[in-house]
């Protein structure tokens, strides 16, 4: 970690000490909607980090992980609620429950050359099977859904993630600055590089005698894991469950454009994502809920609008060009 | 001699047409052996056959006493043997660098000691001062010596290349020719390869096998072999050899 | 059915039971249903045949192919409620308009993208298709907006058959403009040039076809299709706007099913899909009834991608 530190130039050391210092501070200074936002902030770069370690990196494009938003926090939520098992024990069970559902996908994917688009479609179609098949499932509460029910006394339970906003904005802030850290650190390991590889040129690749299969599959996992979490995240959070929201495909596209808008395949590129649009869209909504107008089907609007620019103008993100801008690319190891 | 890689019989079909028919050779430890044939003889096929991106029909193929034939690519490329592509397939959004890197880490876990050894292959291949260019900027020449040091970073024991001198000028191919003679004499380095260039063939080749329609109709030294009328007839043209 | 039964045996079969209490046989009940899907699938395969069309030459991922088809079904809605127009006759310059939008579209914003990354393609038409929705939604608000036919409760009776009169003139409608589309591919000089361009692209551009005024010609032969599909939709469905990414998804799964790049696997799909649909729908819930199209989807993946009529991807 120390090597991974000194690559990061000086200026970059400076602004990642200030922003950790700043962030962790803020709740003596910031009030609760402030906090709240950046809470999203940081749980949309955290599960868009893990989605860009599987696209960004390893080039599987995946449509549907909101399948695993949703297995993470259901798996998390039966078991507090049916087993009386808290989040920090029910966080394995999701994980491993969540990384059977992308093995099995990456599985039928990689083992049958099922690629791109049709790979895309693959991780949509589970999804959706998944989200019609929940609505209809008496163990997981059907299409009424799941409720963590607020007890007073519980409050102060952090393990069982039981508090304030404080809790969360906490937690929230160590998964994203903690997926950070993992990806950066992924990225300059060797199987970081054989993601690039695969990701550049899966033919080239196996003739340099890397296994493609395997290091697919090692992305989907580490991927879906770490989607996982996030679901847990979600439901102690949100405190509710629903199939139609948690597994739907908008949810899908949702956790994808903060590392598209920030900058696929970097280590920065979702959190710079998350911090660009998560506040414009609030903003907006704001903005339009005061004049009447249909405050979600403008955001959308508006996230549609950037989607469209962002990919024709600067298809690798906002990130690199600001990175290029200050002086902040790292250099290689 | 006992050879490094001995093909026996191989053959394959494409849905009625025979690519390749019943191919034989061996190539020593620290031989460098050449296909030659005109377009359409079968010796890509034959390559893809030995590398593992196709399975034969019919015959096998042996790699150091062991049979690799019906192995993935990635397999093959483990027990040894590193190909090159006839069009060029570098990485091209990363650095020259780590291209060889990817090559290295196949028998180095270490990220240092892979970047140490990249470094030196590409110091072999007249490389290291473009190091940090991104892939996608270099030259033809330049592509196809990144091509071979990527595949020789994966310490192969057998090198396979696959038209590694097309599309280059004749001081290119010179050039590259040196480096493999360099590599061959120097490290020991068993090198098959495909070529039209006879310029290189006959400098760098120490037997040949000349394929038509997929058979072999020639097989021994170079000097030889290009004077056969078999070879001359379908393939060199009678100047070949005034 | 002919003269084998009696009229009252006949009679016993109809669904419609309200009235003399007869339970038809179960049979007849299953068919009423299947006929139901077939018609529907026409329609269903029609959308999918502008997405077979795009997909097979532009080779461009339209992601926002369901969503134009709800645009298309709320412009057959407006033309009914102002003009009184039946969507029948909407059609024509529904499609029109509708192919114009997409040549345009094409040309001025989806051309640079053909042969960049499927991913970023993905994208821009997911951009597109989340402006679409949401600028329907702002505009007619999130409840089903239906198109009420003077003559939408009206069905013939074929034997033990109800079927409704507007699924069967829909499906006849799909049918025709389906054949149009056939017609135009198969016999005209522009169309072949089109299946030129699908099938050999360096080829087509060396012997000097104009290949990017072809692919825009071809976005928007797609996008008429759609066009038309949505007005034919809206007489068995109500518009609404959540309804784009469901019939994207649809016509994925049609496309894919019947196999990329064949025409008539796109209607044979759309029947296949929408049979299924009925039948899932009927046998378990109707909110169900997608389960197992997109489990047919995974399975098609998995096993045979080229689908029932493509070639191999």
């Amino acid at each position: 970690m120390i090597d991974l530190w000194r690559c990061v130039p000086a200026r970059g050391r400076i602004v990642i000490a200030l922003a950790l210092a700043v962030l962790l501070a803020l709740p003596l200074a910031a009030d609760r909607y402030v906090l709240s936002v950046l809470t999203l902030i940081f749980y949309f770069a955290y599960v868009g980090q893990a989605w860009n370690l599987m696209m960004g990196y390893a080039g599987q494009l995946s449509l549907g992980h909101a399948l695993y938003v949703g297995v993470g926090g259901y798996v998390a939520a039966l078991m507090w609620l049916r087993l009386g098992i808290g989040p920090w024990l029910g966080v394995f069970a999701a994980v491993a429950v969540a990384s059977a559902f992308g093995a099995v996908i990456g599985w039928l994917g990689f083992r049958f050359g099922i690629a791109g688009v049709y790979f895309a479609l693959l991780t949509i179609a589970f999804a959706e099977f998944t989200r019609i098949g929940f609505d209809h499932l008496e163990l997981t509460g059907g299409a009424a859904g799941l409720f963590l029910p607020f007890e007073e006394k519980r409050m102060g339970e952090w393990w069982n993630l039981r508090g304030g906003q404080l809790l969360f904005y906490y937690l929230a802030l160590a998964l994203a600055s903690g997926a950070v850290l993992l990806v950066a650190l992924m990225a300059r390991s060797r199987l970081g590089y054989q993601w690039r590889a695969v990701r550049e040129d899966e033919v080239a690749a196996r003739a340099l005698g890397i296994d493609a299969f395997a290091v697919k599959m090692a992305a989907v996992i580490i991927s879906s894991a770490m989607t996982a979490v996030g679901g847990v995240f979600y439901a102690f959070y949100y405190n509710n469950l629903f199939p139609s929201q948690v597994f739907e495909i908008s949810r899908s596209i949702e956790l994808i454009l903060a590392p598209i808008v920030g900058g696929l395949g970097t280590v920065f590129g979702p959190v710079i994502g998350a911090f660009v649009l998560t506040p414009l869209g609030e903003a907006l909504i704001a903005a339009t809920s005061r004049l009447g107008i249909n405050a979600p089907g403008v955001k959308a609007v508006f996230y549609g609008l950037i989607l469209i620019v962002i990919i024709s103008v600067m298809p690798n993100g906002v990130w690199p060009r600001l990175a290029a801008l200050f002086g902040l690319k790292g250099r290689p190891p | 001699m006992t050879a490094l890689l001995a093909a026996a019989n191989l053959s394959k079909r494409f849905a009625g047409l025979v690519a390749v028919d019943q191919v034989s050779f061996a190539v020593a430890a620290s031989e460098i052996f050449a296909v030659i044939g005109p377009n359409g003889a079968g010796k890509t096929t034959l390559f893809a056959m030995i590398a593992g991106a196709l399975a034969p029909d019919d015959g096998t193929v042996t790699f150091a006493g062991a049979r690799i034939d019906g192995l993935t690519p990635d397999a093959v490329c483990r027990r040894g043997i590193a190909r090159t592509f006839q069009i060029v397939r570098p990485f091209p959004a990363l650095s020259v660098e780590d291209n060889v890197v990817i090559g290295a880490l196949l028998r180095r876990a270490d990220m240092r000691s892979a970047r140490a050894h990249a470094r030196a292959v590409l110091e072999m291949l007249d490389l290291a001062d473009k190091r940090g260019a991104i892939a996608s900027s270099l030259t033809l020449p330049d592509r196809k010596r990144l091509e071979v040091a990527r595949a020789l970073a994966t310490d192969p024991k057998l090198l396979l290349l696959d038209e590694v001198m097309a599309g280059l000028r004749p001081t290119e191919t010179d050039r590259m020719v040196a480096i493999l003679k360099r590599l061959n004499r120097d490290t020991g380095m068993t090198i098959l390869l495909i070529e039209h260039v006879m310029r290189a063939v006959m400098a760098l080749a120490s037997r040949v096998l000349v394929l038509h329609h997929g058979a072999t109709i020639a097989q021994g030294a170079p000097e030889a072999v290009v004077r056969e009328p078999a070879v001359i007839a379908s393939y060199l043209g009678v100047e070949a050899t005034s | 059915m002919g003269g084998k039964y009696s009229p009252t045996f006949r009679k016993s079969c109809y669904c419609k039971t309200y009235g003399n209490g007869i339970i038809p046989p179960m049979w007849s009940i299953y068919l009423n249903v299947a006929v139901q899907g077939v018609l529907t699938g026409l329609v269903y395969g029609l959308m999918a045949l502008g997405l077979s069309v795009i997909f097979g030459v532009v080779r461009v991922v339209n992601f926002a192919h369901g969503e134009f088809a709800v645009a298309a079904m709320y412009g057959a809605y407006v033309l009914f409620a102002v003009f009184r127009l039946d969507p029948l006759w909407a059609l024509l310059p529904l499609a029109a308009v509708f192919f114009f939008i997409g040549y345009g579209l094409q040309a001025a914003l989806i051309n640079p993208f053909v042969g960049r990354p499927e991913h970023e393609q993905f994208i821009l038409l997911v951009g597109v298709g989340i402006i679409i929705v949401n600028v329907l939604l702002i505009s007619f608000g999130p409840d089903a907006r239906p198109v009420n036919l003077s003559y939408g409760f009206d069905s013939y009776e074929v034997g033990p058959l109800l079927i409704d009169k507007p699924r069967v003139f829909a499906a006849a409608a799909a049918i025709a403009v389906a054949a149009a589309l056939f017609w135009f591919f198969g016999r005209t000089r522009t169309g072949a040039a089109i299946r030129a361009c699908a099938d050999n692209l360096v080829g087509a551009a060396v012997v000097g076809l104009n290949v990017k005024r072809l692919y825009a010609l071809t976005f928007g032969l797609g996008l008429a299709c759609v066009g038309a599909a949505g007005a034919l939709l809206v007489t068995i469905a109500d518009a609404t706007p959540s309804l784009g990414p469901v019939y994207t998804l649809i016509a994925f799964i049609i496309v894919i099913i019947g196999g990329m790049g064949s025409m008539a696997g796109a209607l044979v799909g759309g029947v296949l899909i929408g049979v299924s649909e009925a039948l899932a729908g009927f046998l378990f819930a109707p909110s169900m009834k997608s389960m197992f199209s997109f489990a047919l989807l995974i399975a098609v993946l998995v096993l045979r991608p080229q689908g029932l009529m493509g070639k191999r991807p």
